[in-house]
């Protein structure tokens, strides 16, 4: 084996370029909302008060602290501290599973209460409401897969960290993982508002 | 590697990353108790603002982008910019069909 070169600039690069496509990716199902909110505004206002807010708050703030232990994860990586990095990274981990959770959590409700995609009483309500749940559970589901990805993402970085193959010299696979993380945070700060925030 | 690239994007203090987390949990809060109150048609803008705001929050202090190489903004401005556009153009039909 030869010498190994490494690029920090070019990965991070194209770590961002598949971000891009990330953010392209639930921007055509932004405008696909933003057309239906736009013509069904009451039923997009009825529909969203059968969502918990408090669940919907809730999770927003698990999913910005588990950001900020990602960062700090990252940063203690950068300066050497790779025991403190493994422990955030965990924080970080666990912090996802306790949002899916809460995910697992709300969706089961919805569906003891008949709301679900193609449901005989979802189906029995105006157009605007039957749109709203179609969005709702497409996007935070995808969404949820994301959290999904980045969860796997994480733990490989976990493996990594434990057998010292990261450390304060070799530390940009982290970096491109807190990337994706941050990324699907930043796509919750908006399904947040849109879904559960709805006032009229 | 070099010392310069370990620089771009190297690690903030830590009472940056906490001082925008907890800015970020302040927003939150905000955006939750504006939507107790009935703005009428606004109500989406304030949302969409304060989310907006969150974002740039995440992507200058937790996504270093502030501190990365410039072609990361670009990149980032252009996409953001050809979502507007998307979103504007399809408005022009929707909105004054």
């Amino acid at each position: 084996m030869g010498e190994k070169h490494s690029d920090p600039i070019g990965s991070k690069l194209g770590m961002w370029l598949f971000l891009l496509s990330e953010l392209v990716l639930f921007g055509g199902l932004f405008l696909l909302y933003s057309v239906y909110r736009f013509r069904y505004a009451a039923d997009f206002h009825q529909a969203s008060e059968d969502l918990s807010r408090t669940i919907g708050t809730l999770n927003t703030a698990i999913l910005l602290t588990s950001s900020l232990t990602m960062a700090l994860g990252i940063a203690a990586l950068q300066k050497g501290r790779q025991a403190l990095s493994f422990w955030l990274t965990l924080v970080t981990v666990a912090l996802g599973l306790v949002f899916l959770g809460n995910k697992y959590v709300e969706w089961t409700v919805k569906f003891h209460h008949g709301i679900y995609p193609n449901a005989p009483w979802l189906l029995s309500q105006n157009k605007g409401v039957i749109l709203f749940f179609g969005l709702y559970f497409t996007m935070t589901g995808l969404h949820g897969l994301h959290v999904l990805a980045g969860l796997g993402v994480l733990v490989a970085m976990l493996v990594l960290i434990g057998r010292g193959r990261l450390n304060s010299a070799r530390f940009v696979p982290l970096e491109n993982a807190g990337l994706y993380w941050h990324l699907v945070d930043i796509i919750w700060i908006f399904l947040f508002p849109l879904f559960y925030l709805i006032t009229g | 590697m070099t010392t310069h690239d370990t620089k771009l994007g190297g690690p903030l203090p830590v009472a940056t990353y906490i001082l925008t987390w907890l800015t970020l949990l302040v927003l939150t809060a905000l955006t939750v108790t504006a939507a107790m109150v009935s703005w009428g048609g606004k109500s989406i803008f304030v949302a969409l603002a304060v989310a907006a705001t969150k974002s740039v929050l995440v992507l200058t202090y937790f996504m270093h982008l502030r501190h990365e190489a410039r072609i990361f903004r670009a990149l980032f401005l252009i996409t953001v910019l050809a979502l507007t556009v998307f979103i504007v153009l399809t408005f022009t039909d929707v909105a004054f069909r």
